[in-house]
């Protein structure tokens, strides 16, 4: 039997569709704009930040509206209750991104400390764990959303090698470069908070799928 | 920690002259818990909660098979129990307030004195302290002795709630108690359930599944005579199981 929520349910599955599509292309445009240290890509980035801000609060109320007037149980009041979590994970996503053109913009003019190595591998699995977190949440893919899960650990790693390389090839050993190390740092950090995002969405959808809290508990994903 | 089982049913079979109306039914009723009987109509729910104190009886051409426990000591149909005694201390509030056309004072008082209580006083006590815990006494204290029939259907089905309440009951079952009531009413039955439970178990059968969802502690549902699942109420409505429950308790039914 099609119920009307029925309808409203895939509205909202349209619009956090939307909200993921605009956070993935704020994360690739932002790292694209890193690799070809494109000062006006970095600055679109920051500059078209707003629809996603807004859209969240479109989404936001339009859960709101939907627990007020269809008093969801089971299944669709898991749909809503995650749907409003993606959606606050994505919009931090996309504010990630724009602190990443931040730190573009703060490094552009000055020459390249180093060549980079492992920053674009972090891009890549984060871009990898987005896509992936989304995907799993579009199909409904348990299995998808704990290899999501399960590739957080590898970020921290690549997260750490930049941090430690920084530290200690560079500014402990001379401290003239910290105004170019720290913003590579800090887009290390960015890029790894961004995969701890994904990783937030991926338990949300094991939530939604199998109604099971991995979240603070992945002996559970098992 | 789950409290002690006050009423258990086991293997328990109803039947409608050829017609079975419940399969197998296995129910734990917790001391001191409300617990939520859910399910479409004609799904028996409403006959398991009146075998819960042998109401089914008084319908001709019926037979019940299985076992009910009251603190564990058998009172179904084929016990040695005697049925008016199971109905006093099980007692029953019904979908439609059904005061006698007395005073509201006999209406309470009445099932004292079938009782063969006839110390006056004790029953006065009893008629106040009955209506206070129904939380009637303010609306009702000057005007006990007129006849309950002038009282709003809100008001009268508290009536019956202090009327089950004055004969001391240990299980008290409501069926479908919100019914025929307004929202307001319906907030202030659902706010004395609560406030009941601290001293009696109560079992409530109800269409309405947020008012489940608001009063219960385990939720079980109902499907054509099975016990389909039973649960805490906060697993049934936010991670059921079984998909027949998912799919009543999301309205997918039918």
């Amino acid at each position: 039997m099609e119920r009307h929520l029925d309808e409203e349910l895939k509205e909202l599955h349209k619009e956090i569709l939307k909200m993921g599509t605009l956070a993935q292309e704020a994360i690739y445009k932002s790292v694209e704009a890193l690799k070809n240290r494109d000062k006006a890509g970095a600055q679109e980035v920051i500059d078209t930040d707003n629809r996603i801000d807004e859209l969240e609060l479109a989404i936001d109320e339009r859960c709101i509206d939907l627990i007020a007037r269809y008093q969801p149980m089971a299944g669709d009041l898991r749909f809503i209750t995650t749907g409003m979590k993606i959606n606050a994970e994505l919009e931090r996503i996309a504010d990630l991104a724009v602190d990443i053109c931040q730190r573009i913009l703060g490094l552009i003019d000055k020459p390249l400390l180093k060549p980079l190595i492992d920053i674009p591998r972090l891009s890549d699995v984060a871009q990898e764990m987005i896509r992936d977190a989304i995907d799993s949440f579009v199909k409904k893919d348990a299995d998808l959303a704990g290899k999501v899960i399960l590739s957080d650990p590898l970020a921290d790693e690549l997260r750490n090698r930049v941090q430690d390389e920084l530290i200690n090839d560079y500014m402990a050993k001379d401290a003239s470069t910290s105004s170019r190390a720290v913003p590579l740092l800090l887009i290390a950090r960015h890029l790894e908070r961004i995969c701890d995002h994904a990783t937030n969405i991926a338990e949300d959808v094991v939530y939604l799928v199998k109604a099971k809290v991995v979240k603070h508990h992945r002996e559970e994903l098992a | 920690m789950d409290s002690a089982v006050k009423m258990r049913a086991q293997n328990v079979n109803f039947f409608y002259g050829k017609t079975q109306a419940l399969k197998n039914i296995n129910l734990v009723v917790y001391s001191n818990k409300v617990t939520a009987i859910i399910g479409p109509s004609g799904c028996g729910k409403s006959t398991f909660i009146r075998q819960l104190n042998r109401m089914n009886e008084l319908i001709a051409n019926t037979r019940c098979e299985g076992e009910i426990t009251l603190d564990g000591t058998d009172i179904c149909c084929d016990s040695i129990i005697d049925a008016v005694e199971v109905r006093r201390r099980i007692g029953m509030v019904f979908q439609k307030p059904n005061p006698f056309p007395k005073s509201i004072f006999e209406n309470i008082a009445y099932g004292l004195q079938v009782n063969g209580i006839k110390d006056r006083q004790f029953i006065e006590d009893r008629v106040v302290e009955s209506l206070k815990r129904a939380v009637l006494w303010e609306e009702v204290k000057g005007r006990l002795h007129e006849s309950a029939l002038k009282l709003s259907g809100g008001q009268q089905q508290r009536l019956c709630i202090a009327r089950c309440l004055a004969v001391e009951p240990e299980v008290i079952l409501f069926d479908e108690p919100c019914a025929s009531l307004d929202p307001i009413s319906t907030g202030k039955i659902e706010e004395l359930i609560l406030e009941l439970k601290k001293d009696y178990s109560i079992v409530i059968v109800t269409h309405n599944m947020q008012q489940a969802a608001r009063v219960s502690d385990y939720t079980g549902f109902f499907l054509l005579g099975e016990l389909i699942e039973f649960g805490k109420t906060e697993d049934i409505f936010t991670k059921p199981r079984d998909k027949r429950t998912e799919d009543y308790i999301t309205g997918r039914y039918g």
